[in-house]
This record gives structure tokens, sequence and C-alpha cells, in this order.
């Protein structure tokens, strides 16, 4: 008897123990961040001690799962439209967004030496399709069309574009063959901080409007000191490197 | 009511689902003429072949039919063999993908029906020296009749349905694989519901009407005589 006594106030105390310091953050990322979300995650778990469940889907489908009642603390948005239209619907904690990172873009071939710094294939339309997102739905899509604006390459090379859903289509696309080239995110073709096989070349800063990824602190996570201190640790030194190495850019 | 780039998919969507049910029926008469009447033992993986979509996740269907149409898969190095260049993003390729995800839908209505008939009208149709051709169209097509109406209905049906796999081979390109499924993604993605909901009502209507019209088949058939 004295040891279930035992027992059960171990038990017990580790529960109310968990339940005081380690706190769940339940976070939503957009598909296209998740790989150093996750990184960043692992080191904020082990140094807080507290846990995050995080979920990834596009930007467009966490915003309406969010306005129907999702229970997410966090949400680390593709663009600045989203977690701007959730702070006015008042759904967001006020004053609590932040650019946590910005998007590259790059176009890219699995073929070595398809694509080179001057787009020559794409100027001389020697390719067979063009793989970029749709730019009514991804911010990386409407990046893309933008570039071929600037570049007056918009109206000569649409008959050979093929979109993707959402930046990790584009990327399939163009991974699988059936699309010589296609404009993707620098993250998505860095292995282990080198760029994958292939050819590819990041597009200059002047051709697009700047990608920026903002965060947001949600309404059921307004008073969460846990999701607040994962917001934070966004932003520190050591998140930074991770987000950097990933191929994103932070202003 | 529709914008004309519905227009464009709903007609997008009607000729696929036509091309591919004409296919089908065509690809999965003597599928299930085979699997109503053989006591091979190939029979259980066939079928178990020809199910394989209504199990699968049609990500998966289309994950994998994007690579093997790509210049590297089985279905791309024959492609380009042929001369026909390689079928992702095209409608043919979506012609291929639906095929194959709508197989089990028309040849399981198929293979019921014509296993229903049973040897009788077959043996007796023989005996009048009727040729195995002669005897497949003058006998099991019209005893089979309902069958191939229930096949043709859920076979374009369910291809007009169809969105995962279309997503993932498409390239979502106006008039050749824009269909009316992906066009309503993109309203919902893009925040568009009016817009949606005028072409998903559209869908949702389309939708029953064709199943009434199934289930009406259906009945009738048992007053034929044939299940």
């Amino acid at each position: 008897m004295g040891l279930l006594k035992q027992l059960s106030a171990i038990v017990l105390g580790h529960l109310l123990a968990s339940a005081a310091s380690a706190e769940q953050i339940h976070a939503a990322v957009a598909a296209n961040f998740l790989a150093p979300f996750k990184e960043v995650v692992n080191r904020f778990e082990h140094i807080s001690g507290h846990r995050v469940i995080v979920s990834s889907g596009s930007s467009g489908k966490i915003f309406a799962q969010i306005q129907n009642g999702a229970p997410f603390q966090v949400f680390l948005s593709a663009d600045q439209a989203k977690p701007e239209a959730l702070e006015k619907a008042g759904l967001a904690a006020p004053g609590s967004r932040f650019t946590y990172a910005t998007g590259t873009l790059v176009l890219w071939s699995t073929r070595p030496g398809f694509v080179d710094e001057d787009f020559t294939r794409l100027k001389n339309r020697d390719f067979n399709k063009l793989a970029l997102a749709n730019p009514r739905l991804a911010p990386y899509g409407a990046a893309a069309v933008e570039v071929l604006e600037n570049l007056k390459l918009e109206d000569a090379t649409r008959a050979k574009w093929v979109q993707g859903e959402s930046i990790a289509q584009t990327y399939q696309f163009v991974a699988s063959g059936n699309a010589d080239l296609g404009f993707v995110a620098l993250s998505q073709i860095m292995n282990r901080r080198h760029i994958r096989e292939g050819s590819s070349s990041v597009i200059p800063d002047k051709l697009y409007s700047p990608i920026r990824q903002d965060a947001v602190l949600l309404k059921s996570g307004k008073d969460n000191s846990s999701a607040k201190a994962l917001l934070n640790y966004l932003r520190s030194e050591e998140a930074r490197g991770i987000i950097l190495a990933h191929g994103y850019k932070i202003e | 009511m529709f914008s004309n780039a519905d227009l464009t998919a709903i007609w997008l969507t009607f000729k696929l689902a036509t091309v591919v049910t004409v296919l089908l029926l065509i690809i999965g008469t003597p599928i299930a003429w085979w699997l109503a009447r053989t006591r091979s033992w190939l029979k259980g993986p066939v079928s178990a072949v020809v199910a394989l979509p209504i199990v699968l996740p049609p990500t998966v269907l289309g994950f994998y039919l994007l690579i093997a149409m790509g210049p590297d898969g089985f279905i791309g190095k024959l492609t380009l063999q042929l001369g026909l260049g390689t079928l992702a993003f095209t409608f043919w390729g979506l012609v291929v993908g639906s095929v194959f995800y709508s197989l089990p839908f028309v040849v399981q209505p198929l293979q019921n029906a014509m296993k229903a008939l049973g040897e009788r009208p077959l043996e007796v149709a023989a005996t009048l020296r009727a040729g195995p051709w002669d005897r497949f169209f003058t006998v099991v097509l019209p005893l089979a009749k309902p069958g191939f109406i229930t096949a043709a209905i859920l076979g374009f049906a369910h291809t007009v349905g169809e969105f995962g796999v279309v997503l993932m081979i498409g390239g979502n390109i106006p008039g050749e694989t824009r269909v009316v499924s992906v066009q309503i993604y993109d309203y919902v993605e893009a925040m568009e519901y009016a817009r949606a909901h005028v072409l998903a009502g559209a869908m949702i209507l389309f939708s029953f009407v064709v199943l009434l019209g199934l289930y009406g088949v259906q009945r009738n058939s048992i007053f034929w005589g044939v299940k």
C-alpha cells in the first residue's frame, strides 16, 4: 500500500511539475519554411523544455483554418498580407507581428549548365516548360511573374508556363524533369548548406519585391508565455543562423 | 454567373470526362470480361491492381504518374521515343492519368454485370451456332446493358470529380489542364469564396443529378432481370 502511495505521489508530482514548467505550443507554419522551422523548434525545445506541435500547409489554408477556430497559438506565414489581415480581424495579438525571414527566388534546372546568370535559355525560349508557383496563391509565384515582367519576358514565355499550386509543387515539376526549369525558393534547393545538383541562378533583388514572411502571435496564444518565448527565440541570433543557412535573407 | 475562365474549365472537364469514358469502355470491357470468366491464379493480382486507385490517395497516384511521365520515367521514355514529347502538363497526360484513376469504377460494374449473366445464355447461343464475337455483341452486350450504363456514368462522374491526380500532373494551364475542381481549389485558396460557391454549387448539383440517374438505372435493371 505504501508503495502504491509513493508511486502515485511520484506520478502526480510529475504531472504537476510538467504542467507548471513545460507547456505545449501549437504552431502553424507555411510549407516553404517547414525545414528551418523544425530545426529552430528542436533547439527551442532543448533550451526551454516546452513542447511545440508543428502543423504545416499553405498559408491560405492555415489562414482559413485560423478564421474558423483552429487551435494555433503561433502562425508563420509565407507573406505579410495574411498575418496583417488576422491582426485587423482581431484574431492576432496586436503588435506581435514581425518579419522572420525574407525569401530568395532562384531559377533552377536539374540539368547542369542549363541556367546561367543572363537567363539565356529563358530569353531564347529554349526550354520545354517553365514552372512557377501560381501567382494568385503563392508569394514566390507573384515574385516570379514580377521578374518575368521586369525582363520583358512575361508574354513571350506565358504559353510555356506550368503553375504549381504551391512552391513545393513547383519544385516537384522541375525536380521530376517534367519542366526544364522553374522559379523556386533558394531554401528548397539548399541541401546541407549546398545547392543541389543541376544549375541555378539566384535572381537579383532588384528584379522583384522582397518576399517578406511574417509571424504573428494569435489570439489564443496572447497570454501564453511559452508561445511568446518561441517567437522571441525565432528572433535570436541562433535562430537567425539557422534561417540564413537555409537560404533565406534577414533584413 | 460563370466567368469565361469558369466556362473554359467546364468545357475542358466535359471533354476530358467524355474522352476518358469512351477509352475506359474500350479498355475496361475486355478486362472485365476476362475477370468475370477466368479461373486463372492471375485473377486476384489483376483485380487488386485494377482496384488500387480506390485505395490509394490520388496524390500518390499523381506523384508516381508525374515521375513516370518525366523524361526518365517509363511512360516518358516511351512517349519520347514515339516522338510525342512528355505527357505531363498536357490534355493527353490528364487522359492517361484519368484512365488509371477511374479504371475500377468502369471495370467493376461491367464485371458484375457479366458475371450475373452466367454461362447459360452463352451456351444456348453457342448451340445456335453463334460465334464468339456474335455472342458478345448480340447476347452479352444487350443483357449487360445496365452494367455498361452504370460503368459509363461512374467513369464519367469520377473523372469530373478528379482532383489530386490532375493537380499533380496538370500544371494548371487554362484550356489544357485547368479543370473545374482545380479552378474551385484556386478560388478557395485565393479567398474568392463567392466565385468558389458558384462553381462548387454547380458541381454538387451535377453530382446529385448524375447519382440520381444512376440509381434510376439500377432500379430499372432489377426489372430487366439483371442485377
